[in-house]
């Protein structure tokens, strides 16, 4: 298993590598050239060029800086929201925990890519609303995972001796509350931002997500699509991206549930 | 107490739909007041005074809170108003669009109930077999597969290359198959794996091994033993499926122009028809708490212990 998260991780770097460097040696991502349209790939244009000519690869690359900057943003965000309310309603408990709780239920109530539409309708082909809609979405699954976790823990006897020698919310914090939580913390934020990268594709997929020319993985599969008999390899550059990167999240999910599950079934014993 | 929870549920819903609708129509460009009075009385009939009176009819000088009030008091009482692209009543397309949304939703979740069972069930007896290998491997791959990726796969497969089936519309059955087997696949991957799972860990239990040694035969044993133990979990997923299920609905939909009501939110959302964007997402939602309820309830019957612990905290 531990192989797999690691190949997952270095994958992800690569790409991330990719992204961020392909501006400096693939072509323009909106520069288009007519007379060399859905050309196959070759030496000077790896991945070829699409319907108008411009350079899949570097489309692929904003694609990527677009939606993997979104999701990780969105997913950061919602991370320290979620973790925050879950450790403020855990630590004050009464209403402040009511409060919370009943906030994260009402907004679970709608599910989040109907969110997501809704808060994207108001300003179409925008970046902000989608972020919002990920952040407001995204913060309910870590605040239900670290509310109970750290009610358990704050109740246990370590936490008690700690208080009782005078050692402050601080010190609880990252010697009791931060080790046992933080894998499970990592294992679902990156589900958060698999989940946040297929919304973002799904609703460009739709044409009601970002609007083109940007490239998105989403819209490059749209405009892809009608030229699938003359060039499936434009078509196959965002959809095997796109698989590979939610494939690696998903198996650094599952890596690092699998410690924190067997603790806890430790505990239980 | 259960009821409750299931009708603020439902409140959140209408709740949220209603002010992010409000928002909308306030973050249109323009002033609202005179829009109105150019569709009424024409663009060439339209000055500042036909404006003011068609502002101080429809209230449109009153702060926004109120004005916030009576669209939250119109959507309780049920006027959704009529669509602005068709012109007839909201209700009426929504009545319309969602025979065919459950139509799509009951074929998907049934189709994926049978598979996500019986692969999960074969991957668990025999976990080593190059079947079982090859089974686990693409419930892996399609777990990261989005439901429009499944769906562009399929139809370039099985109706742009084979052309065994229509690729999109909803003439007559044929057109039901593709959007229900790309939602159904999205959401058997899961399944089978949860199914496969607990399987597993049913046949190293003690109570397994002890049904197997007084003599029971295999079959018997899995059909007494395993099944109700792992229905418990299974059911737990589907919470997570319905949430598949709704969001992949508006997906496949839009995808495969099937007339449902996530093809007719999206569209509204497009055209900027802000009463069929209200009316869809508002049935969508209460269509997600519905079903919830529903599963909870399901869960409830099924694992009587959940009551007792609700009841007694």
């Amino acid at each position: 298993m531990r192989s797999r998260a690691s190949k997952a991780w270095f994958f992800l770097v690569l790409v991330l590598l990719f992204a961020t460097l392909a501006p400096t040696i693939a072509a323009n991502p909106h520069v288009q050239n007519l007379s060399a349209t859905l050309q196959p790939p070759s030496s000077s244009a790896w991945l070829g060029s699409d319907h108008l000519g411009r350079s899949v690869t570097g489309r692929l690359a904003e694609a990527l800086r677009v939606s993997l900057g979104l999701a990780l943003g969105a997913a950061a965000l919602a991370v320290a929201l979620g973790t925050a309310a879950g450790l403020l309603a855990a630590w004050r408990g009464g209403w402040v925990d009511r409060a919370l709780s009943l906030t994260a239920d009402a907004v679970a109530a709608l599910p989040s890519l109907l969110w997501v539409l809704l808060l994207g309708s108001m300003s179409p082909g925008s970046l902000w609303p989608l972020y919002l809609g990920l952040v407001l979405t995204g913060w309910i699954e870590f605040f239900r995972y670290v509310r109970p976790t750290a009610q358990g823990l704050l109740g246990s006897q370590p936490v008690q001796a700690s208080r009782l020698l005078g050692f402050g919310p601080r010190y609880v914090l990252a010697r009791h509350l931060a080790p046992p939580m933080l894998p499970t913390l990592l294992g679902l934020a990156s589900y958060a931002v698999a989940t946040a990268v297929l919304s973002v594709a799904a609703l460009g997929f739709v044409g009601v997500g970002l609007r083109p020319p940007t490239a998105e993985l989403g819209i490059m599969m749209t405009e892809a699509l009608p030229y699938y008999a003359q060039a499936p390899w434009i078509l196959a550059a965002p959809v095997l991206v796109l698989v590979g990167v939610v494939l690696a999240l998903q198996s650094i999910t599952s890596h690092s549930h699998k410690p924190a599950q067997v603790r806890s079934e430790q505990a239980a014993t | 107490m259960f009821w409750l929870y299931a009708a603020a549920r439902a409140g959140a819903v209408a709740f949220f739909v209603g002010l992010l609708t409000f928002l909308m129509t306030r973050a249109l460009p323009g002033d609202a007041a005179f829009r109105i009075a150019a569709g009424r009385y024409g663009y060439d009939m339209v000055n500042a005074a036909a404006a003011d009176a068609v502002r101080r009819e429809l209230g449109l000088d009153q702060p926004a809170w109120v004005q916030l009030y009576r669209w939250m008091a119109d959507l309780v009482q049920g006027k959704l108003g009529n669509s602005m692209v068709s012109g007839d009543p909201v209700m009426h397309e929504i009545a319309h669009q969602l025979g065919h949304t459950l139509q799509l939703s009951i074929a998907a979740w049934a189709l994926a109930l049978l598979m996500g069972v019986v692969l999960g069930v074969v991957i668990a007896l025999r976990p080593t077999s190059w079947l079982a290998q090859g089974l686990q491997w693409s419930a892996t791959v399609l777990r990261a597969s989005p439901a429009f990726l499944i769906g562009v796969v399929l139809s370039l497969g099985l109706a742009v290359h084979l052309q065994w089936l229509p690729v999109a519309g909803s003439d007559h059955g044929g057109h039901l198959v593709l959007p229900a087997l790309t939602l159904a696949l999205a959401m058997a991957a899961g399944l089978a794996q949860v199914v496969s799972h607990q399987l597993q860990a049913v046949l190293r239990s003690d109570y397994f091994e002890f049904a197997l040694t007084k003599a029971l035969p295999q079959r018997a044993a899995l059909w007494r033993h395993a099944a109700r133990n792992i229905a418990v979990p299974v059911l737990a997923y589907s919470g997570v499926q319905l949430v598949l299920l709704v969001e992949g609905v508006v997906i496949v939909e839009t995808m495969f122009a099937w007339p449902g009501i996530g093809h007719a939110l999206v569209h509204a959302i497009v055209a900027r028809d802000i009463p069929m964007i209200q009316g869809t997402a508002l049935v969508m939602g209460l269509l997600f708490v519905l079903l919830n309820t529903l599963l909870d309830l399901f869960h409830q019957r099924l694992d009587p212990r959940l009551l007792n612990t609700r009841s007694a905290s």
